[in-house]
């Protein structure tokens, strides 16, 4: 999935087995005999000294909960929490931008937390509660965020707002008061290309002012 | 003859107020579809697989093992073997499957034999030996330098010295006569060594263009009372739009390609596509509902976007999409050409500006590129400048929002600064002395723009002579600039349509690239009706509605507004036609203001919007607007050309970590008639922000021995962030002097500035210049170092 995959010197021979089929393979061999698998389906191996699930080589039954409601895919264990959403699922409102947990375009919680979409896989997102921007609207009335947001033209190209939107929900949840420090730590996760920061700024400190 | 001008201050509805933007609050809920959104049934994944090294031959290529991979549905080589390769992630095959997981794993089991090539990615200063040997000149040679109004000394001395590779015919001689040449040069021609065998040889890396020379620049300097010399530049960039380049492409029938593209350029991409898809254009629907980010990057369907058509089609017509990875969009999808100059230049005492002298080289990739317009702004009277492109693999350039104006102010704005410090003088001050330097038209301007952005830097206050602002290890400053852009309209086609319920709809193939084109639309339509910006159901994004040109060159504002003002004044004066007998008046004694249609004597007499649209009839009003890219088809013209712009910094500088913090920004911008100036005051604080980025930060950052580039990531392309962002103050000229100009566009001025007003902050500060962005601690700590050094 990574980028510079398709850079690899094209030129060797040596094909690397990119399935991961061998490190799976290295790790049935050290299976405990009495697996009792906590997902359907998925056996157990000791790993680090831990019981953990093993997915695939292959698709898998995966099953997500975004903003409520249950969603279910076959994918590869390699799918990111991202694309499933986007590519399964078409909620596509948290943007795939560098893929790598640098830019914050992804930004959605997990069990609350702000979290890099990208950056998580899907099988390890199960079980757990995912809210996405979409949840935000309610019978089509903007969160007081997003609000804010319009209010003080926050948003040019609109491509990295999604994940700022999120990443002030999720900032402001935790503590709706926070200090100019605090707020530009809780948003300095997040990149803009077009310069929205000033009208993002102006957004957040009218909500830390009325305690989101 | 319906009246198409602009309304006077008291009749504006709209124009002129703050709006807030129309698509925001699809954007901040996450409803609004980019490209990379879109998925239609049965998508397959497309993926490129790109050449490793910056300059190869490709020998062989073995797709089979990927072909016969489940889940492959397509395969598609773009380059041959034999073809040459240029710089590293260049396109070699495109491939789709069903699955993004299924096509990485195909893409790496194609095998691709290289035959590798030398690689140049530096864009460092051309060796002196190296730039000079241009070799014998062709008679096209000469040709150019002719159309380029070269000195005849210089041509005369040019060909003297490097010789020419062919024997002048006497057609030859009539024609170079015929085109300008004057008699030394043809002397010279006819006395020129032969160098036959050095026809058609392959260039230099190193392209020295003619020096141009205007006024008597030896004696200029031999007379200045002061000279600065300074070196000074900025590095390749690249644009990192949020949402790659990249098209999704479905074959609707076996003749109709349906594509959705990441495009400024929306009614320009199907004309691109019809030759090498060999279909009429005609069958090419091109949509796009948003775009995340071009900069200037964005105007061609690319090989990625021909590829997808062509293995959409390979798979019975499945839609298949490639967007860029973040690496690939990083390494290939356009960047800026660097700049950098030893400059030399001089004034009087009293600070007049007499002379201008420069060398400067920079690259475009494997194009080259040109000069920017140097010395800027300010035409110094006598000046040389000579300027060498390097062509080398780093990547194709593209255009970065207003193309060559932040390299040539980084190299004019620094070099003034100097020269201000030698004189003592504050540069607000030596500017200011200087403005009959500048075009007629923007003097003025910069005359009235310098007092307001000084009261809000609270420049006099806080300007003191270079490194004297120092406390502990923290250096402050404050620097300046000044920049102007072009503008004008692009071609744009409106069609708009009041319904009988009172709807009105607008239709037209431009795109919001995010600088608030649909806004500007809805608000001049909405003026005009005096309904809300709101009321306006615009429909864009389409090549299936009227033609508008791509968003670029800051055309936009100028040509939509135009076209929408010509339909929305046709269409409400057509509907006065139709509602003037129910008020028992003529058309032209009503007005539009305020959800009504009413006398202007007597706005009693008045009927609701929805009243007066019910007396339509059953068909609804229509109404075409056209701009002409020609100013002078459109009359009166709605648009101008020509704006100027000053921005100021204030920094801080560690001295012992060399890191610098940019504290305040203002920038005072004219643009003509601001139709919003919410929108426009965030453009401005957009392209101050972005300014920030390359000032401090951004760099295109070139492996020697691989050829690659070794920072194609947003953690290591760093860009401006969150924490960066200082104080910014925006003022926008309005009023008597800037209204009755007309619309002109916003997007590039704004970003012209800051790296030139950053730098001359730094320098402020620390005392010494850092001469080439971005101002990372290595460069800053390293000029500190040579200050103390020089005992300063």
């Amino acid at each position: 999935m990574r980028d510079d995959d398709s850079f690899q010197d094209q030129s060797q021979e040596a094909v690397e087995d990119h399935s991961g089929v061998s490190r799976r393979e290295f790790l049935k061999i050290s299976t405990i005999a009495a697996a009792v698998p906590v997902v359907a389906s998925s056996p157990m191996v000791l790993a680090a000294g831990e019981e953990v699930p093993v997915y695939g080589p292959g698709k898998t039954p995966v099953e997500l909960t975004v903003n409520g409601k249950a969603y279910k895919a076959s994918l590869e264990p390699r799918v990111t929490l991202l694309d499933a959403l986007r590519d399964s699922f078409d909620i596509t409102g948290a943007k795939r931008v560098c893929d790598r947990g640098e830019c914050g375009a992804c930004t959605m919680l997990l069990n609350g937390q702000a979290v890099y979409a990208c950056s998580i896989l899907a099988i390890d997102a199960q079980g757990k509660k995912i809210t996405t921007v979409e949840s935000l609207l309610e019978e089509g009335k903007l969160h007081p965020v997003q609000q804010a947001f319009v209010d003080n033209d926050a948003s040019q190209c609109g491509f990295c707002t999604p994940g700022f939107v999120m990443a002030c929900k999720a900032m402001l949840d935790k503590n709706p008061n926070p200090t100019p420090e605090q707020l530009r730590r809780g948003l300095s996760g997040n990149f803009c290309r077009c310069g929205t920061y000033a009208g993002i700024r102006v957004a957040v400190a009218q909500m830390a002012q009325k305690g989101a | 003859m319906p009246e198409y001008n602009w309304p006077d201050p008291e009749h504006r509805t709209l124009i002129g107020r703050r709006t807030l933007r129309v698509d925001a609050p699809v954007k901040v809920s996450g409803q609004a579809k980019y490209t990379y959104d879109v998925k239609g049934p049965g998508l397959l994944f497309g993926k490129i697989l790109a050449c490793p090294y910056a300059h190869c031959k490709i020998v062989s290529i073995d797709t089979s093992a990927a072909e016969k991979m489940a889940g492959v549905k397509a395969v598609e080589i773009l380059q041959k073997p034999g073809a040459q390769i240029h710089w590293a992630g260049d396109e070699v095959v495109a491939l789709a499957a069903v699955d993004e997981g299924t096509a990485d794993d195909a893409a790496r089991a194609i095998k691709v034999k290289y035959e590798k090539l030398p690689h140049l990615v530096s864009d460092a200063e051309p060796p002196p030996g190296a730039a000079a040997s241009q070799g014998p000149l062709s008679l096209d040679d000469v040709s150019d330098m002719l159309d380029n109004q070269v000195p005849e000394r210089e041509m005369v001395s040019q060909i003297q010295q490097y010789g020419i590779t062919a024997k002048p015919s006497e057609q030859d001689l009539k024609e170079l006569k015929e085109d300008g040449a004057g008699a030394p040069v043809l002397d010279a021609l006819q006395a020129a060594a032969v160098h036959p065998e050095a026809a058609g040889r392959p260039k230099s890396r190193y392209q020295k263009a003619a020096v141009v020379t205007m006024g008597e620049v030896d004696k200029a300097f031999a007379e200045a009372e002061v000279v600065s010399e300074g070196l000074y530049g900025a590095p390749v960039i690249v644009h990192c739009c949020l949402e790659s380049h990249g098209t999704t492409s479905e074959w609707t029938d076996d003749d109709h390609l349906f594509v959705h593209v990441s495009t400024q350029g929306v009614s320009g991409i199907a004309g691109q596509m019809a030759e090498p898809l060999k279909l009429p254009a005609s069958n090419i629907h091109v949509h796009q509902d948003h775009v995340g980010g071009g900069f200037g990057s964005k105007f061609s369907p690319d090989r990625w976007g021909i590829a997808s058509a062509r293995l959409s089609k390979k798979a019975g017509g499945k839609p298949v999409r490639i967007m860029l990875e973040r690496a690939r969009e990083l390494e290939v999808a356009g960047c800026r050409p660097s700049a950098y100059a030893r400059v030399k230049v001089a004034a009087k005492k009293d600070g007049t500006l007499v002379a201008w002298d420069s060398q400067s080289w920079g690259t475009g990739g494997p194009g080259g590129g040109g000069m920017p317009p140097i010395p800027y702004v300010f035409s110094i009277p006598n000046q040389r400048k000579q300027h060498t492109a390097i062509s080398n693999n780093i990547g194709p350039a593209r255009a970065w929002r207003a193309p060559n104006h932040p390299q040539a102010a980084v190299l004019t704005m620094c070099a003034l600064d100097d020269l201000a410090a030698k004189l003592n003088m504050d540069p607000m001050e030596f500017f200011l002395k200087n403005l009959d330097l500048v075009s007629k038209q923007r003097q003025t301007t910069y005359a009235e723009e310098f007092p307001i952005a000084a009261e809000m830097m609270g420049w006099k206050d806080k300007w003191r002579p270079r490194g004297t602002n120092l406390s502990g290890n923290l250096a402050r400053g404050v620097g300046l600039s000044i920049h102007t852009w072009g503008g004008r309209g692009h071609a744009s086609d409106c069609d708009l349509s009041i319904y009988p319920d009172g709807s009105v709809e607008i239709r037209m193939g431009t795109q919001d690239i995010g600088t608030g084109t649909r806004t500007c639309i809805a608000v001049v339509a909405a003026d005009a009706l005096g309904l809300p910006a709101d009321a306006i159901k615009l429909y864009v994004g389409d090549n299936q509605y009227p033609p508008s040109g791509g968003s670029g060159g800051s055309t936009t504002p100028g040509g939509v507004s135009s076209s929408t003002r010509r339909a929305v004044v046709d269409a409400r004066d057509a509907l006065f036609t139709k509602v003037a007998p129910a008020l028992n008046a003529q058309a032209e004694d009503l007005e539009a203001v305020g959800g009504m249609v009413r006398l202007k004597s007597d706005p009693n007499r008045s009927l609701s919007w929805k009243e007066a649209c019910a007396k339509i009839g059953a068909m609804p009003i229509t109404a075409h607007g056209h701009n002409d890219q020609i100013a002078s088809k459109n009359k009166p013209d709605l648009t101008n050309s020509g704006v100027g712009g000053v921005q100021m910094a204030e920094v801080e500088v560690d001295t012992d970590t060399g890191i610098v913090k940019v504290r305040k920004m203002v920038g005072v911008q004219d643009c003509g008639l601001v139709i919003d100036p919410r929108l426009a005051e965030s453009s401005v604080m957009g392209g101050m922000i972005m300014g920030i980025s390359y000032a401090l930060y951004e760099e295109k950052v070139m492996d020697p021995t691989t050829g690659r580039m070794l920072n194609p990531n947003m953690e290591f392309y760093r860009l401006a962030g969150f924490n960066d962002i200082p104080e910014l103050k925006v003022h926008m000229m309005t009023g008597k002097g800037y209204d009755e100009r007309g619309v002109v566009g916003l997007g590039e001025p704004p970003v012209i500035s800051p790296g030139a007003a950053i730098s001359n902050a730094v320098a402020n500060a620390i005392g010494v210049r850092v001469s080439f962005l971005p101002l990372t601690p290595d460069k800053v700590l390293s000029a500190w170092d040579s200050r103390q050094k020089a005992g300063a």
